[in-house]
């Protein structure tokens, strides 16, 4: 049977000042095939049972299992070992933000940030009884934002948000977008002042590292891009479309 | 102790539609959930909704009765109808305020909600967000939550229920961040846990959908309905059993066998892939079975090539990137191998239409349910519809409950109690560390019983053997080892503590499917092959009790449509 060994990096918030990393090192037996969230798993059940780790969907969907798998931004679930080259994999948490427990990071300001934006459809008019009618090309537009599931590699990985704490990041600003952009969306300037200003849009300075670390393959740096020219378009005339 | 007028526990689409709903009647509501609510196992659903919103060319006269006849077909009658006709009724306003709150539906050219055919429907009437609707769907509730300021407690695991003289007061949570057990006093609860998929080898579901949740409330003795009816999806991918939706087939997509054959036809030579799930899923094991699997091996094809590089980018982008990633297959080139695979729990917590139980201030809502609208085979596109209409109605229903309570009872007693319960129940664990039975072993020892002994088709001799190991499973688990009790993120301890629950609601899907001698729906019997409306066309009912369930039967709710013989 083959076997995977796996690097990972602990975290232990009761003893948090450590004199470097701490790296352990197991080894997972397999059959044919083992996505990194299976040999997680297989550590807690067997080798290690204080191993923390997001676990939920198992298929790329929910967002939970986003990790840094050989420096590179993944989600566990998705990644499989066979995939893999050298002789270990090392599993470590997204770099640059808090931690709970080893795998695990502290998502808090991610979320508050999110929040910020006013993650939802605005409406003043009336609503029909029927659905607001929406052309295929006005739907077309929302096909990459919506595909976000809020894993946080973007902002892990974003230059801006590690050098300035309130940066609303990549993914914040990709909802933002996503609202903007939606034909039936009435907000008009409502929306606007949480992410005109310095915490928002004039913080990314394009560097497109959110671009490569998606796991989804978005574009948050064009959204981000779309609502800099939409922000003046709304000031000016009060729309953005 | 922390208080909320009325506390939902679970985050997925029925919780969240529940806590709008309460928040909006001006409740005190709070949500906790095991994870962020838009990570819920609602995301995963692919191929759609159904509500007789007739915008698709084909099914101008289509209607919501054709709908509730189609699902009362589906379920094998044993639906209760007056449930039935509610849903079908409140599919048309519910799906079009999923819309106007924003729900990013596919669309039609002339700007209406788009909509495909789907297994068992004698329309197409799945509205749909290309393969991604319950994705979309959840992020719509969940931008509504916070929309509606409902409180959330992110990431934290219930582990029981607060029952003081015979009313649900409450829940005791483990919050995985900061750890530690707290009390949570409330007026209402609302269980919203979802599916018990996990309990299943082969599970197309979350590996969290433990059904553990049906297990708190079956533990106070309120009763589950219908377990034994276990939903097999057709096509699950073969290495992980990850879903490939019914849109697929929708779309166009043939079933194969070995042999090139479209085998459909024999088994529902009219609706051909699109029989529905539990027929379909029939077909295919036979196949298997008979030797006309991919060279003989324990799988078929499910192949898309023919609808061609554009349709499936555009219809079914996520189908084809979960076959690259999790199988190495690109539909567009290959056809993509599949096995029927555990999908649904059909059965749950017993309800009435509004989510309402035998215990008062406790409801249920979504697939940890059973109102019943599936009866003993749940049509596709329904299940994302329940979640709503009655995720909605749990909501109306226990806010008027809070609201017409004439005084708060003080329950801090009966939470201390609970907290000490459970404790105790982490130093009985824990006492086990060093030489009791391991928790994962019994895991895996429950997974593939189900999986072997209660699958797609079942008979007297191979359950009788899975029912022993289950009630051997019990007992061992009462023993179960736990290594680690403290600290913050402790997966030790939530996956030792729910696999008590796991165990019980298996061993309730079990013994209700060695009972009910006759086939029906997804419960299919070699040795009992037809259906037996004279015996069984009611409802089991589980009773929890230490050494195994107790079993009544209830009856069907019957009116719109008389039981038919049911062919595709
Ligand atoms: C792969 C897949 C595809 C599907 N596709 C479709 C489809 O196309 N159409 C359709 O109609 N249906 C579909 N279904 C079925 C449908 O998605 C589900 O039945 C439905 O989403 C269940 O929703 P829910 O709100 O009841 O539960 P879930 O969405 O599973 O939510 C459960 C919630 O409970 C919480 N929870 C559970 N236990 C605890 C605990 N102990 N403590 C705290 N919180 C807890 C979880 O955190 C979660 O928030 C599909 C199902 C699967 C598996
Ligand atoms: S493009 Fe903008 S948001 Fe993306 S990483 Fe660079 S600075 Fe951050
Ligand atoms: S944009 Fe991509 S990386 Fe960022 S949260 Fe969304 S899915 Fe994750
Ligand atoms: S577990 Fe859901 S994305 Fe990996």
């Amino acid at each position: 049977m083959p076997e995977a060994r796996f690097r990972v990096k602990r975290y232990d918030p009761e003893a948090p000042v450590m004199i470097g990393a701490r790296y352990d090192e197991f080894t997972v037996p397999y059959e044919s095939s083992l996505t990194v969230l299976e040999g997680l798993f297989y550590i807690q059940e067997h080798l290690d049972g204080s191993l923390a780790f997001r676990y939920c969907c198992r298929a790329a969907v929910c967002g939970s299992c986003a990790m840094y798998i050989n420096g590179t931004y993944r989600l566990a679930c998705q990644t499989n070992v066979r995939h893999l080259h050298g002789d270990a994999i090392t599993v470590e948490p997204m770099p640059h933000i808090p931690l709970v427990k080893d795998l695990v990071s502290d998502m808090t300001d991610f979320f508050a940030k999110y929040e910020a934006i006013k993650p939802y459809l605005m409406r003043n008019s009336k609503t029909p009884d029927a659905e607001i009618p929406q052309s295929e090309a006005d739907r077309k537009k929302l096909d990459m934002p919506i595909d976000c599931i809020m894993c946080g590699c973007c902002y892990s990985s974003c230059p801006s948000v590690w050098g300035e704490g309130s940066y609303l990041g990549p993914a914040a600003l990709l909802k933002a977008y996503r609202f903007e952009v939606d034909s039936r969306d009435e907000a008009g300037k409502t929306r606007l002042p949480s992410f005109d200003n310095e915490r928002g849009i004039y913080r990314c300075h394009t560097i497109t590292n959110c671009v490569e670390a998606c796991p989804k393959e978005l574009n948050p740096t064009e959204a981000i891009q779309w609502l800099k020219g939409a922000t003046v378009r709304r000031r000016l005339l009060g729309r953005a479309k | 102790m922390i208080y909320h007028e009325l506390i939902v526990v679970g985050g997925g689409l029925a919780g969240l539609r529940a806590a709008v709903e309460a928040k909006k009647a001006g409740v005190d509501v709070a949500i906790i959930s095991q994870v962020w609510p838009g990570r819920s196992h609602s995301g995963a659903a692919q191929g759609g909704v159904n509500a007789a919103l007739a915008n698709h060319p084909e099914s101008a006269d289509d209607t919501w009765e054709k709908h509730a006849f189609d699902t009362v077909k589906g379920s094998d009658y044993l639906a209760d109808q007056d449930a039935v006709a509610q849903m079908t009724k409140d599919a048309i306003p519910i799906i079009y305020e999923m819309e106007h709150w924003g729900c990013p539906f596919s669309r039609f050219e002339d700007g209406r909600i788009a909509q495909r055919p789907f297994g068992g429907a004698g329309y197409p009437r799945t509205c749909y967000g290309a393969d991604k609707t319950g994705h979309y769907m959840l992020h719509t509730m969940v931008e509504k939550a916070y929309e509606a300021g409902v409180a959330m407690y992110v990431e934290w695991f219930v582990g029981r229920l607060i029952v003081d003289e015979g009313v649900c007061r409450g829940v005791v949570a483990y919050d995985m961040i900061s750890g530690g057990w707290t009390a949570f006093g409330a007026e209402a609860v609302i269980m919203a846990t979802g599916g018990a998929g996990r309990t299943y080898g082969n599970s197309t579901n979350a590996i969290i959908s433990t059904g553990f949740g049906m297990a708190m409330a079956y533990h106070t003795g309120v009763p589950l309905k219908d377990l034994e009816f276990v939903q097999f999806h057709p096509t699950g991918l073969l290495t992980t059993n990850i879903l490939m939706t019914e849109g697929a087939r929708g779309e166009g997509g043939y079933l194969l066998n070995d042999l090139g054959e479209r085998f459909m036809e024999r088994y529902a030579p009219k609706a051909m892939e699109l029989a529905p799930r539990d027929i379909t899923s029939r077909s295919i094991q036979t196949e298997i079975t008979e030797g006309r699997g991919i060279g003989g091996k324990g799988y078929v094809h499910l192949d898309l090539r023919h609808l061609g590089a554009q349709k499936i980018q555009e219809k079914l982008p996520g189908i084809r990137d979960l076959a690259i990633h999790f199988e190495g297959v690109d539909p567009i080139e290959e056809p993509i191998p599949i096995v029927p695979s555990q999908h649904y729990s059909m059965g749950g917590i017993d309800t009435d239409m509004d989510g309402a139980t035998v215990l008062p201030g406790f409801f249920a809502a979504g697939e940890c349910a059973c109102v019943s609208v599936h009866g003993a085979n749940r049509l596709g596109g329904n299940s994302l519809l329940e979640t709503v209409v009655f995720g909605r109605r749990a909501g109306a229903a226990a806010a008027a409950y809070v609201k017409a309570l004439e005084e708060k009872f003080d329950s801090s007693t009966a939470a201390r109690r609970a907290i000490a319960e459970v404790e105790e129940r982490i130093d009985r664990l824990a006492d086990n560390a060093v030489d009791g039975e391991d928790p994962y072993a019994i895991r895996l020892e429950m997974t593939t019983t189900m999986k072997e002994h209660f699958g797609v088709f079942r008979d007297a001799a191979t359950m009788r053997v899975g029912l022993d190991t289950m009630y051997e499973l019990k007992e061992r688990v009462a023993r179960a080892g736990l290594r680690c009790t403290v600290g913050v993120f402790n997966l030790d301890m939530i996956r030792t503590v729910e696999l008590e629950g796991m165990i019980d609601v298996a061993l309730g899907i079990a013994a209700g499917a060695l009972n009910r001698t006759e086939s029906r729906g997804s419960h299919s019997r070699t040795d009992h092959p037809d259906r037996d409306d004279t015996n069984w066309l009611k409802h089991t009912l589980a009773f929890y009790q230490p050494e195994g369930p107790r079993l009544e039967m209830k009856p069907v709710a019957l009116g719109m449509f008389e039981p038919q013989e049911r062919t595709y």
